[in-house]
């Protein structure tokens, strides 16, 4: 259920960013999302239909780029990415590990259609 | 026209800025702040009593319970403990936030108190993702609950500074295996700080205190 908070911050932010570039309407939200951020994706656009109604974002084409976990072993110093299951570095079996990609959970980018009059002032 | 906008801004920026507004809060009280994640029934409330047990002589401490519905049974068990309680509904929501956090604040009376404990709504997947301004978090795991934990939740126990395994009074009963658990938080979080305690015969609990105790005394020497 945490999804509907996600999806209603993702629609602040997008609209704050569609309004100062002066968007008559936002068409695309660009997200980045690690594989350690627990968010589901099929939920997020079921909320965003409903949230972004009557806003400058309705209709607007949500895109998920995921990112693979990976860690850095810091024993052996050999890079491995998070498969099946939480493991152990494969090359030296060491539990000595660092997180180095995915835990992002950011809007990356918006892509607008503006308004074709002057902004208005702010 | 159509153009491209960059926003680089992380999804929960808003929540974050009014967790930094708690987190402001509590430090002007030099107020130690702990996030309590668990699952249901690990025994959050179990361990809080024990804690207030413990600590009582020497910290004064509060707690905000954070409960899914309308009900005050954990919050009346800490007021009868003696503790200031302030209860939040969420209102069927599966996590607290910063906001009602930021609600529950005033309620609690900072001034008297040097350590705030947030029991957080059992779950171990949505709180993971909102910050209240709590100077730590700890997740409360249970024997019952399985081994596998970890593996199946492993964004909970990222961002966690200390780990409490509680009933451990049933492991001679149950299949789990401590040194695969603890393998898995390993993995996720090196530095966590491990707990096996049963609130049901005392064993960890001081342990569990002398930490928190000494966590508490660093942070008001540095306020």
């Amino acid at each position: 259920m945490h999804e509907l908070a996600i999806t209603e911050s993702v629609l602040d932010i997008a609209a704050r960013h569609g309004r100062q570039a002066n968007a008559q309407r936002v068409t695309d939200i660009h997200l980045v999302i690690g594989q350690l951020s627990s968010i589901v994706d099929d939920s997020v656009q079921f909320y965003w239909d409903i949230v972004s109604r009557d806003t400058i974002c309705e209709g607007a084409t949500l895109h998920f780029e995921r990112i693979p976990a990976q860690f850095l072993c810091l024993d052996c110093h050999h890079t491995y990415e998070f498969q099946q299951e939480l493991s152990a570095c494969p090359n030296c079996d060491s539990i000595r590990v660092k997180v180095t990609a995915g835990e992002e959970f950011q809007l990356q980018s918006i892509e607008i259609e503006e308004n074709d009059a002057a902004p208005a002032d702010p | 026209m159509t153009s491209t906008v960059t926003v680089v801004e992380h999804i929960m920026s808003a929540n974050d800025r009014l967790a930094a507004q708690n987190r402001a809060e509590l430090e002007t009280s030099r107020v130690l702040g702990v996030n309590v994640l668990a699952s249901p029934g690990a025994g959050k409330t179990s361990v809080i009593l024990r804690t207030i047990e413990v600590l009582q002589e020497s910290l004064q401490l509060g707690v905000i319970e954070g409960d899914t519905a309308a009900v005050t049974i954990d919050t009346d068990k800490i007021m009868s403990a003696g503790m200031p309680a302030v209860q939040i509904n969420t209102g069927g929501q599966c996590h607290l936030d910063a906001v009602m956090m930021g609600n529950a604040l005033p309620q609690m009376p900072l001034a008297d108190i040097d350590l705030l404990i947030v029991e957080n709504v059992g779950n171990l997947i949505c709180p993971a993702s909102f910050t209240l301004g709590t100077h730590f978090n700890i997740v409360i795991a249970s024997v019952p609950e399985g081994d596998d934990k970890p593996y199946k939740y492993p964004n909970i126990y990222r961002s966690i500074d200390a780990l409490i395994l509680n009933k451990t009074d049933l492991l001679p009963y149950i299949d789990f295996n401590t040194e695969y658990f603890r393998r898995g938080i390993e993995i996720l979080n090196p530095d966590v700080h491990f707990f096996p305690m049963s609130c049901k015969t005392g064993e960890g609990v001081p342990e569990w205190a002398d930490w928190l105790r000494e966590r508490v005394a660093i942070f008001q020497k540095n306020a």
